[in-house]
């Protein structure tokens, strides 16, 4: 027993004011506690920096589903005259308007959270953290200036950055990643996208559907870890909307030519040959990494796994050390989702106050991609299921279908398409939902509760459709996947 | 159709799985779930006189529509040489299992009634009571049986469909699919302003699929609007065009008539454009547009004709008044446009009508969406209010007269107050009633054959498994007294009734927590119950209510206002804070929707609202951070964000 105890500046010093921090140092201040929140945004090899709230709010979800809304509205404009609306086309699209208006609202929500802290009596300090021993971080603010906090309790939330293919010439100097793409001033104009995660296809998704020339750079294949067939319908949907693709290919050199542009050099691995092109704009998406270097985790003995640097914990989300915790995506083996990171934090601050012993459960979380094509899911992959109960116990059922509002202005609805995976055994547990289709999120969010509820594939069917939606071919799912029948929905029966 | 099953099958084979026929015998018993047993009555508190009445009512249903019906019980020898019999001859049979439903002992007394016999197996062919084993095997020998049997061609079809709408399609494909021979009889009788469509009824060409079509033509004109603050940019005036926007739609429509005929078709259903109207019993006159009358007859009817929309009865309404029968077609735009109603119908046409930049004003009697949650209603009317809608609260029109002809024209409105003696008197160049809808059952022959109506309604009172008062009749969709008018529901229950009267299945159509959505500027998804219903049900004192106003993340940017979408839960407090009624209104409350009421299909409850993660950011996941009762009292307002 540390002979200081009791003696705390806090009870809870939470390190990081993004989604989880923020919601774990609210809910233990909402319960009379003494909280601190340290934030410190270390600016993006490119200079990039902002406020207080962490990825999410400033260079995650909300941009880009905002700038996927400026996407989709370009489709609805393209739209409208088969609607009756007299828009002469093309209509052409500023960057530095949306980016503005989109920025603007990213520094209210800054705000927004600055004076939630404050009026939940939270203090914050803008400074960068870093462990001295057990209890006590040492931040240091942008003037060099020092403090030291001690705390009972410390909760870890710095979160992760994108990663930066170092070994790659020129990849630091030239390139950008989503630290910047949200916060640029002018258009990246024609655009490079290197990696196949889902915020590589989302970037290339808005860029390409606010009228820029984009390519999209994979090693592999796309949405690792997601469902492939509804991976690979998401890439078929964007390359028939323009996204190019360059499959098989790592780039080997960035460099800059006198005009400004970027060229970018790559092995094609499929030919063996080497391939170059000319980029405004080179945006690395290949991962990202827990903020986890500056910490000195090693004074307060907190362990990190040796492959990812990412923080060990239990199920209670402690560490190594007892009463230091980590939550969200700086912790090894978790989702790294706002929501999932937001209720962990405030399940941890009603255990270790509210004299709850309710424990995070991260299993059937349901998470949307925002590729145009809007992908949602919730359980297994289909993949998952089958390596799971193997392929004689698992009945997939699936449909193609045409969303309503697809028939008027003639749009091709080759990838809407939603499967359903359960068990094959009556009364077929539901395992996996899929849905690839406009406003897959809205779709998804219902059915995710359901899933979590144990709902079975008879109780889905049992369910009336709401119509004419999309969602309602979820509960119209009749054909499966091993009676070969062909899943396209005709008519509206 | 059917492959023949093998003259005598293996002893040990019959023996040991006596309900596995072999080939083609279809029995009851064969969707039953096993842990639920299959009631051929409905559950309820109904007496007991009551209760008989209505098994002996579904018994004489299953008895009239002919073929070969076993009442059986799995393990007796006789019933299994009478089942195998049978299968020899090549006939398909309808077997009732009476040792594995829950009520087969009170069905047996009504057996005992209806036949002078208590034993099974007991047995009927073509309608005609032939006996237990011993005289099936004797009217086999003496050739008789046969005889009956060959008899089954006495009806031109196992089932004709009245109405080739949403419920009527899926009752006769369904049928068809379980190999019965099935008639649909469609005719659409043109809307007093001469307009008429082509096969799927109401939803697919006065109804959902229009309406919805119309409603994203509206949100277009938004979308284009918030689209400058997204960085698109053009500058001139965009002005909406009525004209593209119908033919579009309309050209959707005769695809999807066309769709149907087709699937029709395929399914060897045969169509027949004519007017559906009983003459006797299982026999129907059909009349097509020349006059011509043709009459078939058939085992058993569907009723699914569904219902138009309702007039005033005042003057100049049919002449110069015009519906939902005509405003998706309507040549040209409507103008100037007075909708007279409250319904859903009414505020969707005003909420997109005032999407294209029209002068619409609402006429409402007294309250909007009558049987909705009322709190909803009003949120949903006053959105309305702030985008341009105009309401006349407590009027009715007493008179409509036209001023000039034209396209459209000038029509003046003259309405008196509900509650005083003002009048006020108006000019719109459209005048839209959408004052509810009438059940199309006075015109049917109904009262030839003895199925009972409600007089006052039109609507067509059913059982749990939609049977008339007349045994072999049934009914399905709008008509239907006291169920929820949504194409949805008519699609489900018309498909399960086929299955249940063809033997695949005992499913019956479940009409509880049934989902819908108003598709008004501002959409309205519900499922379950209203609140005032939830109080009048559970009491107050017994609900805690959850509620929230939010600001779609899209909507911040496009600057439109906050709190203003409402997301509210019923739940109750003595069944662990069970969901009862799920109410939201927001952008795409109909594809929000439905996943909650799959949700609430498996006994929802707060705590697992609470303990799901949101998907980030979508509107759907306020539900699973709802904190605030309202009980409380406490302030939902969303300031800033």
């Amino acid at each position: 027993m540390d002979d200081r105890a009791g003696q705390w500046d806090y009870d809870l010093l939470v390190i990081g004011g993004g989604s989880g921090g923020l919601a774990c140092a609210k809910e233990a201040a909402q319960l009379g506690r003494k909280v601190a929140v340290v934030d410190y945004v270390e600016p993006s090899p490119r200079g990039t920096r902002w406020g207080l709230g962490g990825t999410c709010v400033n260079v995650g979800c909300i941009p880009k589903k905002l700038m996927h809304q400026a996407a989709l509205l370009g489709g609805l404009i393209r739209d409208a005259p088969h609607y009756g609306w007299e828009v002469a086309q093309p209509v052409p699209h500023d960057w530095r308007k949306m980016a503005e208006a989109v920025q603007n609202h990213v520094k209210s929500l800054n705000w927004g959270h600055r004076v939630q802290l404050h009026d939940r009596k939270v203090k914050y300090f803008n400074v960068k953290a870093g462990f001295v021993d057990e209890h006590t971080v040492r931040g240091v603010a942008k003037g060099g200036k020092e403090i030291l906090l001690s705390a009972d309790h410390i909760v870890i939330a710095t979160g992760g950055r994108p990663r930066y293919p170092a070994h790659i010439e020129g990849a630091l100097e030239y390139g950008i990643t989503s630290d910047d793409i949200f916060w640029l001033k002018e258009s990246p104009g024609k655009t490079l996208v290197v990696g196949a995660s889902y915020v590589a296809l989302e970037c290339a998704g808005f860029l390409t559907g606010i009228g820029l020339d984009t390519t999209v750079m994979m090693r592999s294949i796309p949405l690792r870890g997601f469902d492939q067939q509804m991976s690979s319908l998401v890439t078929e949907h964007m390359a028939s909307h323009g996204t190019r693709f360059l499959r098989g290919c790592t780039p080997s050199q960035v460099r800059r030519l006198p005009d400004g542009q970027l060229q970018v050099t790559w092995e094609d691995h499929t030919t063996g040959k080497e391939g170059t092109g000319t980029f405004n704009t080179v945006l690395w998406a290949v991962g990202r990494v827990p903020d986890t270097r500056s910490l000195n985790l090693e004074k307060a003995g907190v362990d990190t796994s040796p492959s990812t640097q990412k923080i060990l914990v239990d199920s209670r989300e402690a560490t190594s050390v007892p009463h230091i915790y980590a939550i969200g995506d700086v912790v090894e083996g978790r989702p790294e989702l706002t929501p999932t990171a937001v209720m962990a934090g405030r399940l941890l601050a009603q255990r270790l106050f509210g004299g709850s012993s309710d424990l995070m459960d991260y299993d059937k979380v349901p998470t949307t991609v925002f590729t145009p094509l809007e992908y949602g899911c919730v359980g297994l992959s289909e993949e998952e299921a089958v390596a799971r109960h193997g392929q004689e116990r698992v009945e997939v059922y699936h449909a193609h279908y045409k969303p309503l509002e697809f028939t008027v202005p003639g749009r091709d609805a080759s990838q809407c398409y939603v499967k359903m995976v359960c068990l094959r055994e009556p009364p077929q547990l539901v395992l996996g939902l899929h849905f690839l289709g406009p406003n897959a999120g809205e779709v998804t969010q219902g059915f995710a509760l359901g899933i979590k509820c144990g709902a079975s594939y008879v109780q889905v069917m049992q369910t009336v459709g709401i119509h004419p939606t999309c969602s309602e071919e979820v509960v119209k799912l009749r054909i499966s996947k091993r009676s070969g029948l062909d899943p396209t929905v005709t008519g509206c029966g | 159709k059917s492959s023949k099953s093998p003259k005598s099958p293996g002893p040990g084979k019959a023996g040991d799985a006596p309900n596995r026929r072999p080939g083609h015998v279809r029995g009851a018993r064969v969707a039953s779930p096993p842990e639920r047993r299959a009631r051929l009555a409905s559950p309820g508190p109904s007496s007991s006189s009551e209760a008989r009445e209505e098994l002996r009512r579904r018994l004489l249903g299953l008895i009239e529509r002919g073929g070969v019906v076993i009442f059986s019980k799995s393990y007796c020898p006789h019933s299994t040489r009478v089942k195998e019999l049978f299968s020899s001859l090549g006939a398909e049979c309808y077997v009732l299992e009476l040792d594995q439903v829950d009520d087969g002992a009170k069905i047996q007394e009504v057996l005992l009634e209806i036949t002078n016999q208590k034993t099974v197996p007991n047995i009927f062919v073509n309608k005609v009571h032939v006996g237990g084993c011993d005289q099936t095997f004797q009217a086999y020998q003496s050739g008789l049986l046969q005889k009956l049997l060959h008899e089954d061609s006495a009806y031109d079809y196992d089932l004709i469909v009245i109405g080739g709408g949403s419920g009527g399609l899926s009752c006769a494909k369904e049928a068809a699919i379980l190999g019965k021979k099935v008639m649909v009889l469609d005719f659409v009788v043109p809307s007093p302003q001469g307009t008429s469509w082509g096969l799927g009824g109401t939803c697919v060409n006065v109804g959902c699929v229009p309406k919805k079509l119309m409603h994203q033509a509206a949100l277009l004109g938004q979308a284009l609007h918030d689209s400058r603050k997204f960085g698109w940019e053009y500058n001139q005036q965009v002005t909406h065009n009525w004209e593209t926007m119908t033919k579009a739609i309309q050209n959707h429509i005769r695809s999807l008539n066309f769709g149907y005929g087709l699937s029709l078709r395929e399914k060897a259903v045969a169509y027949v454009n004519s007017y559906g109207e009983f003459v006797e019993h299982h026999k129907i006159k059909a009349t097509n547009k020349k006059g011509q009358e043709t009459y078939y007859t058939a085992a058993q009817f569907v009723i699914a004709t569904g219902e138009r929309p309702r007039y005033l009865g005042i003057q100049g309404d049919k002449e110069y008044c015009i519906t939902s029968d005509d405003l998706f077609s309507l040549p040209y735009c409507p103008g100037k446009t007075l909708v007279v109603g409250a319904s859903y119908v009414a505020l969707e046409c005003a909420g997109f009508l005032a999407g294209f930049g029209l002068d619409v004003t609402v006429m409402v009697r007294s309250i909007l969406l009558r049987g909705f949650d009322q709190e909803m209603a009003e949120k949903v009317g006053s959105y309305m209010e702030q985008h341009g809608v105009r309401f006349l609260w407590k009027f009715i029109p007493v008179m409509v007269q036209q001023l000039e002809k034209g396209s459209p024209g000038k029509l003046k409105v003259l309405a008196k107050s509900t509650e005083g003696t003002e009048t006020i008197e108006e000019v719109y160049n459209t005048v839209l009633l959408a004052i509810g809808r009438d059940s199309c059952t006075r015109k049917i022959g109904l009262e030839k054959i003895g199925v009972k109506i409600n007089e006052k309604s039109g609507k067509i009172p059913v059982n749990d498994v939609e049977q008339t008062s007349v045994p072999y009749v049934y009914a399905v969709g709008d008509i239907l007294e006291g169920k929820p008018e949504l194409t949805p529901v008519a699609i489900q229950s018309g498909k399960l009734l086929a299955r249940r009267l063809f033997g695949a299945s005992l499913e019956k159509c479940d009409y509880i927590n049934v989902p819908t959505t108003v598709f008004t500027p501002l959409e309205y998804g519900c499922c379950g119950l209203s609140e005032e219903k939830a109080i009048e049900v559970y009491k107050k004192e017994n609900l805690e209510i959850y509620h929230t106003l939010f600001w779609p993340l899209e909507w911040t940017v496009a600057g439109r206002e906050n709190n203003t979408c409402y997301a509210k839960i019923i739940c109750n407090k003595f069944d662990h804070d069970r969901v009862i009624g799920f109410h939201i209104l927001g952008p795409n409350a109909g594809e929000v929707t439905q996943g909650f009421a799959a949700a609430m299909k498996c006994g929802l409850t707060k705590q697992l609202l609470d303990d799901t993660i949101g998907i980030h950011p979508t509107c759907g996941e306020v539900f699973t951070t709802l904190e605030i009762t309202k009980s409380s009292g406490l302030d939902i307002t969303q300031k800033g964000c």
